[in-house]
């Protein structure tokens, strides 16, 4: 076996740094003490024991790192963007650099929809102290106040007499003023970058099929490994005989860890084909379980479970005896796999010194936590090095890839990247957890909402319902409680957790309740918030104004109620810290209902990027709308039925609407939009088929409802 | 095992593999062009499409003994400068979420304009939809396809 040209694959994800020249500003971005910034003066990024930092070279170049993990969010330019904004960078100007794992950084993980809330005040203090700096080595220069001196473009600009100096020519001088120990930062109405959209800065790598993901990765000397694991959740490993895979061309080795066996090669193919070849003995650990017998469990647990009370508000029962109305609805989903396009990977290389990883991860501080512990080593011994990721959804929140990759180098002792096939992704678990709901309404004589209850009953789901979001608060009499099932299937978080089904349940349930209430759905849900202000039902955790907003916003947008050749459903959904409100609109089209367009109305507070926010909700609406139609994982005695996209569906071009996103203008400052617009959607397709149809959609996926079968 | 030469982007590389290693894992793991995804190994989601002598071909089922003498061109090779219309329109309408995908996309994109400079919508749509990208960029991704078709 032989290379022939791979010379540019070296080092191909070796971070690059400024060099020569210019100098480094470190800055504090992490504390609101601006005391704890400091400058550097000819110092190597990596050597700055800082949260994070922005360099300036006396060329001008602004280097702005990105420390958060990248799998398409579009954080590794809206980050940048904050920092620019507060600097008055040109923007051509600035470079951005894909962070390693460092502990001068905070919060380094993707997930939660967090980054933006979290860091925004950090990034912006970090941008606007160095232009503090640049500005006051220029009046020094000048002679002048620097109260007569602004920034602009890169440049500091004497207002008085048009005089003008670069930033990359004041850097030197600048690095000498005293760190501020406050600064001003830009009112929202003078940003010029913040919420425009500038194109995602890796843009031209991507288009031109650079090395950038973490499969993409390679290091001179590595080997290739693949891990057969158990097929069936429930057995672990007897035994196994690894000698004919051993024989196959270039295979190295074949070991075993834990319930794994290895196959160790010199390229991905042979692993691949030799794995096929091991013969493997597995026996049952735990019960073999089959979807068949949780839809048995979900109908017990849901009468005879031992519930768990969530969250409790005056006498439901009463509150049910006396209702001239009761409505009750249940609603169920199928586990679902995460199946980010670049299945899951990683390098490492165990070293008696140390570990190298380097890989897409969404938590790479949990990955160095766990492989320290896994191997005995000291945290600082292991670095991490980030590439982008192919997708992550959740998936990769999770290091078992990592740690599998770790202990497989300590064992033979090579660096190795451990490449997972689609279908090891798919059927090796950490799924979204199957999960059933029982909501109860009871209203009174007026079809006021008097009581509500809600079950919700799940595998492997922790607490499955969100207690404390809409409409807690607006119901005077209320009971949400919930019973786990612990399952050998794993379960993990996939994007917006628990809300990514539950929303559908509960938007599609209120809808029932207001069409039985006799009252249309908007009007419906703003009483609620109406009655949730006046009189609030205990504690209220979700900012009522802002989803009376995104309401309303929508129903105007959409032309709610006024549209004669469509049928529109309505939803609206909390989650994390942002609202949005959505409207789809449904025809028939041979006896089959078809979603032509959803309406999307987000406050998320400040638009960062535009475009990177406009990306995340209609992603959001594509993937909630494909989700709720097409996909599921089935199990038979412990094994997943479906294990590519052959056989587990995902949405394609075709089958996506129209949208048209829209967004509140409110200057609060960014709430977060990874994942927020994915909840609403299931609801609102829902609702308008309902509409439609006359058919309530009640199980994901909607595909397999009645109203999706041809009349044959 | 035996030694492969293959003309790919133009140039005549070679490769000492097996008859039955899909072209993927060759460009990948011998030849160094990793631009070509490796996403279901089962031609169902499109990320590993090249052009086997200028139509789209899923490499990741396709055998290194059938390629034989035909011009491979991978996304690497779609243009010097990665300026192909195509490139050009990728960056122009900001098409990639994760940009996992999207090399697929435009070489299934780039095979379809060569055959067909001027594709309605329905066209894009029928030659796009075997592509998946599951961060849900379609609608750009189409709209990129037509802002590019009118430029080439």
């Amino acid at each position: 076996m032989k290379s022939t040209t791979n010379n540019s694959r070296r080092d191909f994800l070796k971070m690059s740094a400024i060099t020569g020249g210019g100098l480094v500003l470190g800055f504090n971005w992490f504390t609101s003490d601006a005391n704890a910034s400091t400058v550097f003066t000819s110092v190597a990024p990596g050597d700055i024991n800082f949260n994070s930092y922005l360099s300036i070279a006396t060329d001008g170049t602004i280097t702005i790192l990105s420390p958060n993990p990248e799998l398409g969010q579009n954080i590794i330019t809206s980050f940048p963007m904050v920092v620019a904004e507060e600097l008055e960078a040109d923007w051509k100007k600035v470079k951005v650099v894909q962070a390693n794992l460092d502990n001068k950084f905070d919060r380094q993980l993707t997930g939660g929809s967090g980054a933006v809330p979290h860091s925004w005040k950090l990034l912006r203090n970090a941008g606007a102290t160095a232009k503090f700096m640049l500005v006051e080595a220029a009046a020094q220069k000048w002679g002048v106040p620097a109260s007569e001196c602004f920034a602009s473009e890169s440049f500091v600009i004497h207002r008085a007499s048009g005089k003008k100096l670069a930033f990359g020519d004041l850097a030197e001088a600048a690095s000498k003023i005293p760190v501020p120990s406050t600064v001003k930062l830009k009112d929202r109405k003078d940003f010029k970058l913040i919420g425009t959209s500038l194109k995602n800065v890796e843009n031209h790598k991507i288009v031109t099929g650079k090395p950038l993901f973490g499969l993409d990765f390679y290091r001179e000397g590595m080997v290739y490994a693949m891990i057969q694991r158990p097929a069936q959740f429930g057995m672990k490993l007897k035994s196994f005989d690894g000698s004919l895979a051993k024989s196959m061309p270039g295979i190295i080795d074949v070991v075993s860890f834990k319930n794994n066996v290895a196959v160790v090669g010199k390229s991905t193919w042979q692993v691949l084909k030799a794995r096929k070849m091991l013969k493997i003995e597995y026996e049952k650990e735990f019960a073999l379980e089959s979807t068949e017998d949780h839809d048995q469990l979900f109908l017990n647990l849901m009468d005879n479970g031992q519930a768990t009370v969530r969250r409790k508000e005056g006498d439901v029962d009463d509150a049910f005896k006396g209702a001239a109305k009761v409505i009750k609805g249940e609603y169920q989903c199928p586990f679902i796999s995460h199946s980010p396009m670049e299945p899951m990977n990683f390098f490492a290389h165990v070293r008696p010194d140390g570990v190298e990883l380097v890989g897409p991860t969404q938590t790479p501080g949990r990955a160095r936590t766990q492989v320290a512990q896994l191997l005995n080593i000291a945290e600082d011994k292991i670095t991490v090095q980030l590439t982008r990721l192919g997708g992550g959804f959740g998936r990769r929140l999770y290091n078992d890839f990592a740690l599998e990759a770790a202990e497989l180098s300590s064992i033979i002792k090579s660096p190795v990247k451990l490449i997972w096939t689609k279908e090891d992704d798919m059927t090796a678990g950490t799924y979204r957890p199957a999960v059933r709901y029982r909501f109860e309404a009871a209203l009174d004589a007026s079809g006021n909402l008097t009581g509500y209850k809600l079950r919700g009953v799940g595998i492997n789901s922790g607490n499955p319902t969100r207690e404390n979001n809409f409409p807690s608060g607006a119901v005077d009499n209320l009971l949400i409680d919930s019973v786990e099932h612990k399952s050998p299937i794993t379960t993990g978080a996939w994007r917006a957790p628990i809300t990514n089904f539950l929303a559908f349940a509960e938007q599609a349930f209120l809808d029932e309740v207001a069409v039985a209430a006799g009252k249309d759905p908007v009007q419906f849900r703003l009483d609620l918030l109406a009655k949730a202000k006046k009189s609030p039902a205990g504690e209220i955790r979700y900012d009522i104004d802002r989803m009376e907003a995104v309401i309303k916003m929508a129903a105007e947008k959409s032309g709610w109620g006024k549209k004669k050749d469509v049928s529109q459903g309505f939803s609206v959904y909390f989650s994390h810290a942002s609202y949005v409100a959505q409207v789809a609109e449904v025809v028939m089209k041979a006896g089959l209902p078809q979603v032509k367009k959803i309406y999307a109305v987000s406050d998320c507070g400040q638009v960062v990027s535009l475009n990177g926010a406009t990306h995340q909700v209609m992603g959001g609406i594509v993937d909630g709308l494909g989700h709720a139609m097409y996909s599921k994982l089935s199990f038979r005695e412990g094994a997943a039925d479906q294990n590519n996209y052959n056989s587990y569906r995902l949405i394609r071009m075709k089958e996506v609407p129209e949208i048209e996103t829209h967004f509140v203008d409110n200057g609060i400052d960014p709430t977060g939009l990874g994942e927020p617009a994915l909840p609403p959607t299931g609801g609102a397709v829902a609702n308008a088929i309902f509409k439609a149809t006359g058919k309530r959609l009640r199980n994901q996926p909607f595909i397999e409802e009645d109203v999706f079968k041809t009349i044959s | 095992m035996a030694i492969y030469k293959l003309q790919v982007n133009g140039k005549t590389l070679q490769a000492d593999v097996e008859a039955d290693t899909p072209l993927l894992w060759v460009l990948r793991d011998h030849l160094g062009l990793v631009g070509t995804k490796y996403g279901c190994g089962i031609a169902q989601c499109g990320a590993c499409t090249v052009h086997v002598n200028g139509s789209a071909t899923r490499s990741c089922v396709y055998p290194i003994a059938a390629v034989g003498n035909s011009q491979v061109i991978t996304i690497e090779g779609l243009s010097e400068k990665g300026d192909h219309p195509l490139q050009k329109a990728w960056d122009e309408i900001d098409v990639a979420q994760c940009g996992y995908c999207q090399a697929g996309q435009i070489m299934t994109a780039a095979a379809m304009l060569k055959q067909n400079p001027n594709p309605s919508m329905d066209e894009i749509e029928a030659t796009m939809n075997g592509n998946i990208c599951r961060c849900g960029a379609y609608h750009r991704i189409r709209e990129a396809v037509k802002l590019a078709s009118t430029k080439i």
